[in-house]
């Protein structure tokens, strides 16, 4: 079920594209679409941004580090973002959380993060799998899913 | 024409199977020679029955739900194709009594239509709200906003109409709407549903707000949690601009007006209007202080105009079917509806729009119909995070922003999530401060550091350490965290906090009522 993240190795060129496509935007656009191509935001991009928007590298990191979403590492394998919100934990949250801890951890390849809310909220508990939606993970479908990330 | 079925295509509907669903209709219908035209509208929002497959028949559309991708095979051989009988069959959605006993005016059409066709929208009411616009001119639409007593759907409750006043008499040779997509509270997903459902009602009340204070740019600031969202609005904005919607002449009139989509990074505090505008000009998203306002000094420091998504959604039919209409409805001074969000352990969660004024126990009880596991109800958290914990004794609390306030909780963006008996509300007010402390945008002190020694404190009573001196101590903190936040963020953040400790004082160890009760 899950497809794997975008990962394609850092080009010093193709990131240099990727900013001279965003034009004179903002730098989120450009942290994002270097991401998207990366699988994350390398150190080695920090001046590349700096110099095509005009900014000190002291900003462009501020920038970098202040979002929960921009990583300076790719992320290895699956990626799980669980949503640890309120209206989840009322559908069992919690126990999802400890499940899926225990059972990632004889397998490797499985990054589990915490993300507060995913708006589905009615259909929790719910979670973000290398992007993709995914609600009602309790019994048989959560089961479902600890097996497809073991492949 | 080939007959239509409806798979919706919503974030809630996909998370449980509606791309395979729908993938396997196609599939199906393929099979059997029997040809089909898939529709991916938005959810009705009953998601109970997500995937909620509707088939288009003479009598009308009829529901089955929830279908699974190995539900299909079996749905079609049922005669699924002329609504035939099958377990799963609900029925004409809109005869369920939980979309039956709902006043849609924005949501009117989510669900119903394809939310990225132009002409389904025209056929089924858009545009009429922006023609009229046209017509009556900005001094006049902003007299309507302001007659139809609307009142900010972000949080704040604050009046639309005196806000968009405020913008329109602003001088500048440039001026800015930006929707406010940043919809992070825990329990909501109406801008989530309207942005995947009926994306075209927001591009509408867009140009209408810029006709009215002088804007020619927009922007909507959606999370980036909303994947599908994104992907919605940006195809929404694309065929607006293809179809003249927005552009030179937007809608056919004499203003141009174009919108840019921008994705949030995953900061809870860019739903907070002055650190959305940080973020959107690519800075780290602190809050500013006020004033000066965004209505005044907004984005690059031009006037802005911050609306939450559904606020801007309702203008459409306040010009449409006008002011009266939706001042007519509702309760005290929160006029209009409000589209609710049933989240939680609820039977019956989704999508509610009401008019003000019902009563919370209405709410959970008798429309949500108690808890999902069958376990009796024990709280309510009303708002997202920053939301009071309301108990039993305080459900006939009327959805109205002045009576929330008085029971010092508050509507917020209208979620609603329930808590079953085996909710700790010891973990629930220390989650409040963990949250806090997580997405505090450090810029004040009271946020960034009340916080994290809050939780600390917290812990500590929570272990029986000298619970009388430390609940002084997190009251203490609460104060000054209401009173000297900048923002929202740790000004509300002791709400959740003091609520479970006036209300729920016995999950806090071994502490006397009466200590608990100090706020």
């Amino acid at each position: 079920m899950p497809d794997g993240l975008p990962n394609s190795p850092w080009s010093a060129a193709r990131a240099s594209e990727i900013i001279a496509e965003g034009g004179a935007g903002a730098l989120l656009p450009l942290l994002h679409a270097l991401q998207a191509e990366f699988g994350c935001v390398p150190d080695a991009a920090v001046p590349l941004l700096a110099s095509a928007l005009n900014l000190s590298r002291a900003e462009v990191h501020g920038v970098l580090t202040f979002y929960h979403d921009f990583r300076r590492t790719p992320v290895e394998g699956h990626l799980v973002r669980l949503c640890r919100a309120e209206a989840c934990q009322a559908r069992g949250g919690r126990e999802v959380e400890a499940t899926l801890k225990a059972a990632l951890e004889i397998d490797a390849g499985v990054t589990l993060e915490a993300v507060y809310c995913l708006g589905l909220c009615a259909s929790g508990p719910a979670a973000l799998v290398n992007g993709k939606p995914v609600a009602r993970l309790h019994g048989a479908r959560l089961t479902q899913l600890i097996e497809a990330l073991r492949t | 024409m080939n007959p239509r079925v409806f798979v919706p295509g919503d974030a809630a509907a996909a998370a449980v199977g509606a791309d395979e669903v729908a993938t396997a209709v196609a599939a199906e219908a393929a099979r059997l020679g029997v040809p089909v035209q898939i529709v991916r509208n938005g959810s009705r929002g009953v998601f109970e029955f997500e995937t909620l497959v509707e088939i288009e028949t003479g009598a009308g559309r009829i529901g089955y739900g929830p279908i699974y991708p190995e539900d299909v095979a079996g749905l079609m051989a049922a005669g699924f194709l002329q609504g035939g009988p099958h377990p799963k069959r609900v029925g004409r959605p809109e005869a369920l009594p939980f979309l039956a006993r709902q006043t849609r005016l924005t949501f009117a059409r989510c669900g119903l239509t394809d939310p990225f066709s132009i002409d389904d929208y025209r056929a089924n009411g858009g545009i009429v709200g922006l023609e009229k616009a046209l017509r009556l001119g900005p001094a006049e639409i902003v007299e309507r906003v302001k007659a139809s007593g609307l009142r900010g759907r972000g949080g704040a409750g604050f009046p639309a109409g005196i806000k968009w006043e405020t913008v329109a008499r602003a001088q500048a040779l440039q001026k800015y709407v930006v929707c406010n997509a940043d919809e992070g509270d825990s329990g909501t997903f109406a801008d989530r549903m309207l942005l995947e459902g009926d994306p075209f009602l927001l591009i509408e009340g867009m140009v209408i707000a810029g006709l009215a204070v002088g804007a020619s740019q927009g922007f909507i600031y959606v999370r980036s949690e909303y994947p599908h969202a994104i992907a919605a609005i940006r195809r929404a904005t694309a065929a607006a601009r293809a179809t003249g919607l927005l552009g030179a002449s937007a809608g056919g009139g004499s203003r141009a007006f174009d919108i840019e989509v921008r994705v949030g990074a995953g900061a809870y505090v860019c739903g907070e209007e002055t650190a959305l505008l940080e973020s959107l000009e690519g800075k780290r998203g602190q809050v500013r202080a006020k004033p000066p306002l965004p209505a005044h000094a907004g984005l690059f420091g031009r006037p802005t105009l911050v609306n939450n998504v559904l606020t801007l959604a309702a203008v459409p039919f306040i010009l449409a079917q006008g002011a009266d209409a939706y001042a007519s409805l509702g309760h005290g001074r929160s006029r209009g509806t409000l589209p609710v969000q049933l989240a939680g352990d609820v039977r019956n969660g989704g999508l509610f729009e009401t008019p003000f004024g019902m009563p919370l126990a209405e709410l959970v009880d008798d429309i949500g119909g108690g808890t999902l596991s069958g376990r009796p109800v024990r709280a309510v958290q009303v708002g997202g995070p920053l939301g009071a914990y309301f108990p039993r004794t305080l459900f006939d609390t009327p959805l109205d922003y002045e009576a929330f306030a008085a029971r010092d909780g508050l509507i917020g963006h209208g979620g609603v999530v329930v808590f079953n008996d085996t909710v700790d509300m010891g973990q629930q007010a220390r989650f409040a401060l963990e949250f806090c402390a997580i997405e505090s945008c450090g810029k004040c002190t009271p946020c960034r550091i009340g916080s994290v020694r809050g939780a600390e404190t917290l812990d500590r009573i929570l272990a029986g350490e000298r619970p009388e001196a430390n609940l002084a101590v997190l009251n203490d903190l609460c104060e000054v965290m209401a009173a000297g936040s900048l923002c929202a963020l740790g000004g509300l953040t002791p709400y959740p906090v003091r609520s479970a400790l006036k209300h729920f004082a016995e999950d806090f160890g071994a502490v006397p009522r009466a200590a608990a009760d100090v706020s």
